[in-house]
């Protein structure tokens, strides 16, 4: 690492975490303010039916992601959640326009800026919308606008596979035929995309070094 | 002290974790700016950056906001506000809080008014989340050592692998759009509406390319994703 890595790593570091005692502090101070400490089967119980399939996304998102989104854009991604959804998706078009590649110094630079730039915005969305929620409420809820919101997903990485994978469409073949199959074969892992990432990343490796090894890319 | 989902204190705790957030942002963002800047990154192409995320954020993030919506309805705004502002989404916040209404053998129909089964499940959504933002810091040398590694040893293969591992991301969700086709054409909506941003990206590409409008590069990928969710409104009705 250089030394702006090797600082951006001490700060990043000092940052998350300040953000794991900001975060354990909420339900803290929830109990203390309204003297409410919950019974800990209950706190159990309930972390029963989500930690074991949160646990497992946690680690294998940090392993998978910390490499395209650097040093600086991890540590702020991470905190700021909506990694898949938007964090990723908007570094790797940041990266894209400006003709900088992931895990360079530039890659790096950019892709914190990206991520920076799209906490900032969500946060101030997020902060104006709770301010006049009486009125957008009625407006988010309405069915005209559901399927808009159903499908931003297609709507986001359309747009940005059609850049991406018309540029890599060698590497790109077999995680898309694996990942189209997988969906067709079995559509109830739908919900489960987020595990399924870690398994697209593996399936693109391969194929990429068996290319690389046999010149074809 | 009475307890609201929808109390002062809790907006009061809301407000500081987001300023904490917006804080956090700005300090890398800064930085990485100003880095930019010395190892010789154009100015315009920062701004051009910083202009084209906050661009094609807005969408995503009002999405974000029907999550806090969705969840308001029995948690009030604040708690599902700092939620989904800090590591959340809704993909986990809302089985969390249903995970410990469940063990509690309560309903989310209603709002929550006892302040016991409230802080439960803000220490649910808090603890089973907690490894995505304790592990960076335990992990990120090894991580960053062993890319180093691979682009030491062979830059062309490192690049490869950077290339790789986002066309691994983007095969995931791609595929995941075809999740619905075996239900009928209601099924078929998310690929027209795939198709659709796609095509409109590639239009953008031709106006940029062929046109010289290189200021729509700021703004392609909002346009598009946009020009596919307006899309998804009017066929939604017509094939739904």
């Amino acid at each position: 690492m250089n030394d702006y890595l090797k600082t951006t790593d001490r700060y990043g570091k000092i940052w998350i975490w300040t953000a794991v005692v900001v975060v354990c502090m909420v339900p803290v101070a929830i109990c203390l303010y309204y003297n409410a400490w919950p019974e800990a089967t209950a706190v159990l119980k309930g972390l029963l039916g989500v930690a074991p399939i949160y646990w497992t996304v946690g680690v294998i998102e940090v392993i998978t992601y910390t490499p395209m989104l650097g040093v600086g854009g991890t540590y702020l991604a991470f905190v700021t959640g909506n990694l898949t959804s938007l964090k990723a998706p908007s570094a790797l078009n940041a990266m894209e326009n400006a003709e900088v590649k992931p895990g360079t110094e530039e890659g790096e630079v950019i892709s914190t800026i990206a991520i920076a730039t799209s906490s900032i915005v969500t946060t101030l969305v997020l902060a104006v919308g709770v301010c006049i929620l009486t009125i957008l409420a009625p407006i988010l809820d309405s069915p005209v606008l559901k399927p808009a919101f159903d499908n931003i997903l297609p709507a986001l990485f359309g747009g940005l596979a059609v850049v991406y994978v018309s540029k890599n469409w060698k590497l790109a073949m077999a995680p898309l035929i694996f990942m189209i199959a997988l969906f067709l074969l079995v559509p109830s892992l739908a919900g489960s995309v987020g595990i399924l990432v870690p398994v697209g990343v593996i399936i693109a490796l391969v194929a990429a070094r068996i290319m690389y090894k046999r010149g074809i890319v | 002290m009475k307890f609201h989902t929808n109390s002062t204190f809790l907006y009061i705790l809301a407000i500081c974790v987001i300023v904490f957030v917006l804080a956090q942002s700005f300090f890398f963002l800064i930085r990485a700016y100003r880095r930019g800047k010395e190892i010789g990154i154009d100015k315009v192409k920062l701004k051009k950056t910083i202009l084209s995320t906050a661009v094609f954020t807005i969408a995503p993030a009002i999405s974000i906001l029907i999550g806090v919506v969705t969840l308001s309805k029995f948690l009030g705004i604040p708690l599902p506000w700092i939620r989904m502002s800090v590591i959340g989404a809704i993909t986990y916040e809302l089985p969390a809080a249903t995970s410990t209404a469940n063990a509690l053998g309560i309903s989310l129909s209603e709002t929550i008014t006892n302040p016991k089964i409230y802080s439960a499940i803000a220490w649910v959504m808090t603890l089973g989340i907690l490894p995505s933002i304790v592990l960076p810091p335990i992990l990120m040398k090894k991580i960053q050592g062993g890319m180093i590694k691979i682009k030491q040893k062979d830059s062309k293969w490192g690049d490869l692998f950077m290339t790789s591992m986002f066309l691994g991301m983007i095969s995931a969700f791609l595929g995941m759009v075809f999740a619905d086709v075996r239900s009928g054409i209601a099924g078929w909506i998310p690929i027209f509406v795939l198709l659709c941003s796609a095509a409109i990206m590639g239009v953008c590409g031709l106006l940029i390319k062929k046109c010289n409008m290189k200021w729509l590069e700021t703004y392609a990928l909002a346009i598009s994703m946009l020009g596919a969710m307006i899309f998804a409104i009017i066929i939604t009705p017509v094939i739904g």
